[in-house]
């Protein structure tokens, strides 16, 4: 009797053992891990190697995390189900703007006469809902239409959002966009070293400012947990499986009884819901919208993102917003400064100071971010086209069944 | 949920394809026309005529630049994102030659300037082409057998390693471009008048895409593309070289996009690095308009849009025009996804 419970522990052991072993080879495991473990990190961290002073990092770390939604949002579109986006901005840009016009004084000056204020955690959802909306309204009458005309369609429609907010006047601020956006508000709220009061404590009426990063950075960190946990479930169900069939063969797949019409939609409305997401905090974050910020750029920059970490797989995704983010929004910013730093300890002067020929060497280097945006781009797809962590389908894609080798060898089979 | 949606769905489809779809389009063009005929006669002819030449001249540059994409697309079916900026390319290379050869602002403009424009049209638009096929080697021959993602994206890339090259080279501020080509009105009745300027780009850019054309149609190098185009393993069974046709095609697009350039800095009188990508973007929607792959389709697209924008700018809003002509984009690849004069071809 009690042999047998010994046998079956040891068995238990043996599995957990076995369980840890495999995920130790599995990278979408490690990747996860060591995700989660810095995202926990990171915040600490900062502040204690900064002694104090990393307020700046946290709220980098913020909005970083928006380009993580962004890229695990369109890892549906475009790495599950194979439809090219290239007008993604445009549902970030409806989740802000929506954000914007239910939580701010901004409507009073409109025809409509008077501000509303939403709070935060329910206009979250409206925005999502609205980008969702937005992304199955774009979708329905345009699904049809294959491959490179999807792409066409997807770009016209990231190019006339941005236009249509700027010029829609009063409603949407024009030019200058909206600002004033409401903070969000927790009831209550544990004060603690992290909020820089230093004492344990519970604290009321807590307002998410720009003051105190940390609360926005815990924000996103539970709002990509929650989403991520929401997308891997999707990819493994009936739901997932559709839209791998779709992108492998859509012939196939319909002959197979998938609706690809439906499954295409709902892939496009759930990757719009997700940018929704993204748009409503990053307008409670920056407190302000401005139709420049949801450009072509950005659209492409978020493909970038998605195709350099591997395409539908979702940690791949993750990681490659996170490193393009890291080289774009950071190391290129930072560079100008660098160099002057550089110039100037090795006695190189001359270069620093302008002349009518020479704008000085931090103006040359910022000068050429638009030059490395591209040849980033153009390096990802020559030296590591399936991505820094493919997921398996991709990678076969890339080494198998191309023209020399065939993925199943009709003759030996 | 999902029963509802696919209802819905059928409806959409059959609505856009539907006599009925159809009617409601042709009924709000009629309102549209209706309105823009009642401001036309408002304004009166001379307004209108001036319109028309600009509208057609302005379209001439953009079907320059059209029939680059439509030719790629034709060939290698990639949207060469980068072409908007080899004709942004055309119109700083040729900016940086024309001092050198004795062209500055404000001196006549004789036989000798002619010529050396000429000039300066000859050394541009071999330098684009030089620099397109290079684009077409680095980037996208590498990726020819890749998913159809991987050479999307390099070509949005090297519009951007274009851009940023033009940026760093000239700066952020934006350049006057020598206003070197005399323009006087031509009358063409009591108070009509069109300037000599709108008359030349027309002529020219009716030059350039009759010779294309000729050349497509009747040339050996023509027929090997066309065949390209068809079917590129078949092509290549018959003999033809497909790299070669590919960077012919190339060199095409980039000849016509840089003396596109050059005449848009005549017209316009001013440049800056990150011209390219609207108007690329615009000439694009032309080549989709007229039928991608089809070259006198991104001829004709290239004027009607043109058309649409100096009449909207001239009798409508202006910041509303880049919205139309997407919206244009749009319904077009909607409900004629083969354009004007592009032909139903199955999906491969």
């Amino acid at each position: 009797m009690s042999g047998a419970a010994t046998a079956v522990a040891a068995g238990r052991r043996a599995s957990a053992g076995a369980f840890l072993r495999e995920k130790s080879k599995d990278p979408n495991a490690i990747a996860y891990t060591a995700m989660l473990t810095a995202a926990v990190l990171f915040a600490p961290v900062a502040q204690f190697v900064t002694g104090g002073n990393g307020d700046y990092l946290v709220s980098q770390a913020a909005d970083c995390g928006v380009y993580v939604l962004l890229a695990i949002g369109l890892n549906v579109v475009v790495g599950f189900a194979g439809l090219l986006d290239l007008g993604y901005a445009a549902f970030f840009a409806i989740g802000a703007y929506t954000y914007g016009m239910l939580a701010s004084n901004q409507l009073v000056s409109s025809p409509i006469g008077h501000g509303i204020h939403i709070p935060f955690w329910i206009a979250l959802f409206i925005a999502m809902f609205v980008a969702a909306g937005a992304g199955a309204l774009l979708g329905a009458p345009t699904l049809r239409l294959r491959g490179d005309y999807l792409a066409i369609v997807t770009l016209g429609f990231g190019e006339i959002v941005p236009r249509f907010f700027r010029n829609l006047g009063t409603l949407t601020g024009g030019v200058n966009g909206i600002s004033a956006l409401d903070a969000p508000r927790l009831p209550f709220w544990l004060d603690g070293p992290w909020v820089g009061g230093g004492t344990l404590g519970v604290s009321t009426d807590f307002r998410f400012t720009s003051g105190n990063p940390t609360a926005f950075y815990v924000l996103m960190i539970l709002l990509l947990l929650g989403c991520v946990l929401l997308v891997n479930n999707l990819f493994a169900s009936r739901l997932g499986r559709a839209w791998m069939a779709v992108r492998e063969d859509e012939v196939a797949a319909a002959a197979m009884g998938v609706n690809t019409v439906n499954i295409k939609l709902l892939a496009f409305g759930i990757g719009a819901a997700f940018s929704g997401f993204a748009g409503a905090f990053y307008g409670a974050k920056l407190a302000i919208v401005s139709p420049e910020n949801f450009g072509f750029v950005v659209s492409v920059t978020i493909l970038a993102m998605v195709v350099l970490g591997g395409m539908g797989n979702i940690p791949g995704a993750m990681i490659g917003a996170i490193v393009l983010y890291f080289v774009l929004f950071k190391f290129l910013p930072d560079a100008p400064q660098q160099a002057i730093g550089i110039s100037k300890s090795l006695g190189l002067d001359f270069l620093v100071t302008p002349t009518p020929n020479w704008p000085g060497i931090g103006e040359e280097i910022s000068r050429m971010k638009f030059l490395l945006f591209g040849l980033i781009l153009v390096l990802i797809m020559l030296l590591r086209p399936q991505g820094l962590l493919p997921s398996q389908v991709r990678k076969d894609e890339f080494t198998r069944g191309t023209a020399a080798d065939t993925v199943y060898d009709l003759e030996t089979t | 949920m999902i029963a509802s949606l696919a209802r819905s769905r059928v409806g959409l489809r059959s609505f856009a394809g539907s006599r009925l779809g159809n009617y409601i389009a042709i009924a709000l063009l009629l309102v549209v026309v209706a309105k823009a005929a009642v401001e036309i006669v408002h304004r009166g002819l001379p307004y209108f005529v001036q319109i028309l030449a600009f509208g057609i001249a302005d379209g001439a540059i953009y079907a320059l630049v059209a029939l680059g994409y439509t030719m790629v697309y034709g060939i290698i079916e990639l949207i060469n994102f980068a072409h908007g900026d080899v004709f942004t390319l055309g119109a700083f290379m040729s900016l940086a030659m024309l001092p050198a050869f004795g062209l500055t602002e404000g001196h006549g403009f004789g036989i000798g300037s002619a010529l050396a424009l000429l000039g300066v049209f000859l050394i541009t638009m071999a330098l684009c082409a030089a620099v397109n096929v290079a684009i077409e080697r680095v980037a996208y021959r590498p990726l020819r057998n890749a998913p159809r993602l991987a050479p999307l994206i390099t070509a949005i890339g090297m519009s951007s390693v274009l851009e940023g090259a033009m940026y760093l080279w000239r700066g952020p501020a934006n350049l006057h471009y020598p206003n070197l080509i005399p323009n006087p009105t031509v009358a063409l009745g009591a108070h009509v008048t069109v300037g000599l300027k709108d008359l030349l780009v027309i002529a020219t850019a009716l030059v350039l895409v009759v010779g294309l054309t000729m050349f497509i149609g009747r040339s050996k190098l023509g027929k090997a593309m066309r065949a390209t185009a068809q079917d590129r393993d078949a092509a290549q069974m018959m003999g033809i070289d497909i790299n070669l046709t590919i960077a012919a095609t190339f060199v095409i697009g980039a000849l016509l996009a840089g003396a596109g350039g050059i005449i848009y800095g005549l017209y316009f009188n001013n440049v800056d690095a990150f011209l390219g990508f609207t108007a690329g973007l615009i000439a694009f929607t032309a080549a989709v308009f007229g039928g991608i792959g089809n070259i006198p389709g991104a001829a004709l697209g290239g004027l009607l849009i043109g058309m649409v924008r100096s009449f909207n700018d001239g009798y409508f809003a202006s910041e509303w025009t880049e919205v139309l002509i997407f919206a244009i984009l749009i319904l077009v690849l909607v409900f004629r996804p083969s354009g004007l004069l592009g032909m139903q071809v199955p999906e491969k």
